[in-house]
């Protein structure tokens, strides 16, 4: 691959799902999307390319896409966020709710189901305290691959016991072999939606609670921005939102306010326009 | 400093284990089975028990009911590590008053996550 093919192919990532790749980052390039090469029997990288840039195979794009996303997690992942989710979130809406009974929750970038299910099981645990509310849980990803093994909702041991307390798993899981499985119960409370962050998500209508975690990263500032306003616009005044623990706003969005009183929350502000800080229009 | 006490008949898996435990900077005591690990709880309380199920002389499954009816020993965490990888055992350590379960094998990522989920870790511990 030469140097001009790795900048198309840095600037076709960019374009369709908002990666930000460094230049030193070809090794990586290389390592993942050599099994791409194969399943689509592409000889090589500059092939892939060409193909690529040639617009003709939209699946080799989305494999392309796919390959290179991260979609490391785990249940109960920093376990800071899913206390609060139960100690803070849940009280606050269980009360400013209480008159429509209804919850609408988003995992902007679920990758292979963990984040949404342990709020499941959390809403499970919760339930009494929730009788005959409807919650809804969308979880989306941009990779069809991760949303697939999603709602199968299988998992190996390695998997349900990183994070996952035993007492969660021994009541919402069944033993299929090796592999665990969730119960249809959780299962069936979470939507699974494919959905690509840099384009229009307004379609998807309001929600109290989003979880964006461990997926801006990959972006560069003018794209966190963007989709950090496109998220605001969709909670209501009272909204709330959680983001990774390497992850912030400062500097990045004024339609958003760290709550001062939890890492990692945040809410909408009063005063948010919408737009980007004044001082910080011009690297959009 | 949280101290660890481990019941393993296996040298070997108490080797492992310390050095995962060590190095998530707990202190670490080791017993090669139930009724070594009683005499240790006897001498100092740990504020975590690592416990293998099968074990000669007296198993995990034993050591555990004895140690809830001692004085003090409703307060250590206990954790099994074994490889009955089964529902029926796990609930019933779950009722003996286990608090965590590993299914070996095992490994740091998982033990720091049990022990994290136990509030044993520092938030600000990176594993
Ligand atoms: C590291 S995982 C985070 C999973 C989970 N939120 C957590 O924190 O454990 C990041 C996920 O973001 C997804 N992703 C990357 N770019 C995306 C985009 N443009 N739109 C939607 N999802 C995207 C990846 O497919 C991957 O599954």
């Amino acid at each position: 691959m030469t140097e001009l093919e790795f900048e198309a192919l840095r600037a076709f990532l960019k374009a369709r799902s908002g990666l930000a790749l460094s230049p030193d980052k070809r090794y990586l390039v290389e390592s993942r999307l050599t099994s791409v090469c194969t399943r689509f029997k592409i000889e090589s990288l500059s092939r892939l390319v060409w193909e690529i840039k040639s617009g003709r195979s939209s699946a080799l794009e989305n494999a392309t896409i796919e390959a290179m996303t991260t979609n490391e997690t785990f249940f109960f992942r920093d376990k800071a966020p899913f206390d609060l989710f139960q100690d803070v979130l849940l009280p606050r809406y269980i009360k400013e709710r209480a008159t429509s009974r209804r919850l609408r929750i988003w995992c902007a970038a679920a990758s292979t189901g963990q984040e949404p299910y342990s709020l499941a099981m959390l809403l499970k645990e919760a339930a009494a305290r929730m009788p005959g509310w409807q919650i809804d849980i969308v979880a989306t990803d941009i990779s069809n691959e991760v949303l697939e093994k999603a709602r199968v909702g299988v998992y190996n041991q390695f998997e349900v016991q990183r994070g996952l307390p035993i007492r969660l798993m021994v009541k919402y899981f069944t033993q299929k072999g090796e592999q665990w499985q969730i119960a249809p119960e959780i299962r069936s409370m979470v939507d699974f939606r494919y959905l690509n962050l840099i384009e229009d998500f307004s379609r998807l209508g309001q929600f109290d609670i989003v979880y964006c975690r461990n997926v801006l990263i990959y972006f560069d500032t003018p794209t966190k921005a963007n989709v950090l306003r496109r998220i605001a616009q969709l909670m209501p005044a009272d909204g709330s939102l959680v983001l990774g623990a390497s992850e912030t706003i400062l500097g990045i969005t004024d339609t958003l306010t760290l709550d001062s009183a939890y890492r990692g929350l945040y809410g909408k502000s009063a005063s948010g326009t919408g737009t980007t800080r004044p001082a910080l229009a011009g690297i959009r | 400093m949280t101290y660890c006490l481990i019941v393993d008949d296996s040298r070997t898996i108490r080797k492992v284990s310390r050095d995962i435990v060590e190095s998530l900077s707990l202190e670490v005591a080791e017993a090669e089975n139930g009724a070594a690990g009683l005499a240790a709880c006897q001498v100092r309380m740990p504020d975590i028990v690592l416990l293998d199920w099968n074990m000669p002389v007296m198993d995990g499954y034993s050591f555990l009911k004895e140690l809830r009816k001692r004085p003090g020993g409703e307060t250590p965490k206990v954790v099994f590590c074994t490889t009955e990888n089964d529902m029926d055992h796990i609930t019933r350590a779950l009722e003996a008053g286990a608090d965590e379960y590993i299914m070996k094998p095992f490994d740091k990522v998982i033990l720091a996550a049990k022990f994290r989920e136990l509030g044993l870790l520092s938030e600000t511990c990176s594993v």
